[in-house]
């Protein structure tokens, strides 16, 4: 790629985004890049004990390097923890020191214990809360304050879920998912006299790892009280079966590039009295009636 | 190549304002328009609506940057004549993909002295008016078993109190339970149903002087403006103060953006979505 003005609906911007070494995250990374952003991301790129299914590998945040290069963007990536501001403070003054700026953050990053609310103990209540909740207010501080400074404006994106409006059998998950979209209303209401935008994007059902992993599927024939399943696609099937009546649109689950759209839309000025906004991308199902 | 290249989009209230930004933006991004507006005033409404030439000015913006229209006089009250203008844009492009309910009026009348005629009105526009432009539209579309893509403009009222609308403020609120249970409906024919609810915009809605007596009443004790500026100073001051972004209105353009996303096909798993776009004010 030459040193040519960059083009597209987010050009010249700089986006930070957390949890950026597959799935969603990844997506989010290529498809700024594709519309003329350069991307700060990291990723924890390692497992975490309380947590359900496996976590993101060093292999996967160099796959998203190659598909950002690829897409015509330039990127800084690391291995960093959102539960640590040392780490990510760490992260972005590379990232300042590489590009300059921050316009954009996307604070993606996210673990589950997928335990019923019987089952599950304080400490991996608690752990949830660190990644998803805590790793969050981690994720925007330092962003917000260098905005402030720099004083042209910036757009906070935080990944919620539709658990935000309908029951799941998650009590931790859903607690962290749900008062992020009270913490953005009351980041927004500080933050919109600096004109910082702050919303939350409720994906519905999206096919990632997070829920295409072996992990899950034994988790899934759990639930849905069957033996095991004999293979990934079987498990595909199953899910998509049962996610289907939860949506308004006959679709078991979306695409990750779905949510980009959205992403790419709150990330751009096309979207500049945008704020405080709970944006669902999720084929109907926090609407529809169980 | 576009963003709803190919599509076509039937929108109502598009002789000016909102309606027409609409109209250019979506032919910008390769979009056909079907436009519908009243295009006379109406009984009980006392402030002015959109004129003749107002739609012909839509129609050159529209044409001047090279997209297609059929644009027509009707009113959102009458489903004879949405359908014949429908059969005329239908004639010409195919059946809609996208539908834009923008036609709309506010009386801003104190309740006490509210007429039950002021009051139907109001429901009769903004929330029949709705339900007879998507009857109008749907058949054709699922017919075409394409999908599509209907956007109901609603406003950010429905989230706050305000003084001297509560016709307005119910007609607004009822086209979220009419998007919820269509959404519903029509999922299954991949026909989505999105509403926007928009902050201030300083169209001819609020750039008059109906609403410049509320505004007098509300921050200048209801001394008349000296002059159209000093109107919309005070108009500025008073709606800003309302808003997490402190402005006091936002451009048609704005609310043009989140048409365009939601009619693209960017937001194809988007349906039964309440899309503020109101610097918080919804929030606030
Ligand atoms: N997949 C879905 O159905 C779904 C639905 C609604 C919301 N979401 C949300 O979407 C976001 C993206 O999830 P996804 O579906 O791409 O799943 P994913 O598991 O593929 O992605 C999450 C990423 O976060 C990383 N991560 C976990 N803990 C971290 C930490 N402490 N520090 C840094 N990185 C960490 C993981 O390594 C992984 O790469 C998450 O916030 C998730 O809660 C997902
Ligand atoms: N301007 C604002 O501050 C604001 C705020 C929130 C929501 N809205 C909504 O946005 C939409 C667009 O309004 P605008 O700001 O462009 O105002 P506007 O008055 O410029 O546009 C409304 C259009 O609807 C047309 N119309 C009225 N009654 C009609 C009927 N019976 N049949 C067909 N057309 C009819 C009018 O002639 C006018 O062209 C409206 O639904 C309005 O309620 C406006």
């Amino acid at each position: 790629m030459g040193s040519t003005v960059a083009t597209g609906r987010v050009a010249g911007k700089v986006a930070f985004i957390t949890g950026a070494a597959r799935g969603q995250g990844r997506s989010h990374a290529v498809k700024l890049a594709s519309e003329g952003a350069d991307i700060i991301a990291l990723d924890i790129c390692e497992d975490l004990p309380f947590a359900h299914s496996p976590h993101a590998t060093w292999a996967d945040m160099e796959e998203t390097v190659r598909l950002v290069e690829a897409a015509g963007g330039r990127i800084v990536a690391r291995k960093a923890d959102v539960r640590s501001r040392e780490q990510i403070d760490a992260v972005l003054a590379e990232g300042l020191e590489a590009f300059g700026k921050i316009d954009v953050v996307i604070a993606n990053a996210a673990a589950i214990a997928y335990k019923n609310v019987l089952d599950i103990t304080v400490e991996e209540f608690e752990a949830t809360l660190d990644v998803n909740l805590h790793g969050v207010f981690n994720t925007v501080q330092t962003p917000v304050r260098h905005m402030i400074e720099r004083n042209e404006g910036g757009s906070i994106i935080l990944i919620s879920s539709g658990v935000a409006y309908r029951a799941t059998p998650s009590p931790d998950y859903s607690a962290a998912k749900t008062a992020l979209i009270t913490f953005a209303r009351a980041l927004a209401n500080e933050l919109g006299p600096n004109r910082i935008r702050v919303n939350t994007i409720e994906p519905g059902y999206v096919l990632t790892p997070a829920l295409d992993n072996d992990k899950y599927g034994e988790r899934t024939a759990e639930l849905l009280g069957r033996e095991p399943f004999a293979s990934r696609e079987e498990h595909r099937a199953a899910m998509w079966d049962q996610f289907k009546p939860r949506n308004m649109l006959p679709v078991g689950w979306v695409e990750p590039e779905a949510i980009s759209n959205a992403v790419l839309w709150l990330a751009s000025d096309e979207s500049r009295y945008v704020t405080a906004e709970e944006l669902k991308v999720d084929a109907g199902f926090a609407d529809k009636s169980a | 190549m576009g963003r709803v290249e190919g599509k076509v989009a039937f929108i109502t209230g598009a002789a000016r304002g909102q309606g027409r930004s609409h109209a250019v933006r979506l032919a910008e991004e390769g979009a056909s328009i079907i436009a519908v507006d009243i295009c006379h005033d109406v009984d009980l409404i006392a402030m002015p609506l959109a004129t003749r030439e107002d739609l012909e000015e839509t129609v050159r913006e529209v044409e001047a940057i090279g997209g297609r229209i059929v644009a027509r006089e009707a009113d959102v009250r009458d489903s004879a004549q949405l359908e014949a203008a429908l059969a005329d844009g239908i004639a010409a492009f195919g059946p809609p993909d996208i539908v834009v309910t923008s036609a709309g009026v506010v009386p801003f009348v104190p309740f006490p002295t509210m007429s039950e005629a002021t009051w139907r009105t109001t429901i009769d526009v903004n929330l029949t008016g709705v339900y007879r432009t998507v009857k109008a539209a749907l058949p054709s579309m699922v017919e075409a078993g394409k999908g599509g893509s209907i956007v109901f403009i609603s406003s950010g009222i429905v989230f706050r109190g305000g003084g001297l609308v509560v016709d307005y403020a119910s007609s607004k609120a009822g086209v979220v339970g009419l998007m919820r249970s269509l959404a519903l409906e029509l999922g299954p024919h991949g026909i989505r149903v999105n509403t926007i609810f928009p902050t201030n915009v300083l169209t001819k809605m609020l750039d008059n002087e109906v609403f410049g007596a509320v505004v007098s009443n509300a921050v200048n004790e209801g001394r008349p403006f000296e002059s159209r500026e000093q109107r919309v100073e005070a108009m500025r001051g008073m709606l800003a103060a309302r808003n997490m972004i402190p402005l006091g209105w936002i451009e048609p353009k704005d609310i043009s953006e989140g048409v365009l996303f939601l009619a693209s096909d960017e937001a194809r798993y988007i349906t039964s979505e309440s899309l503020r776009i109101d610097l918080g004010f919804g929030g606030k």
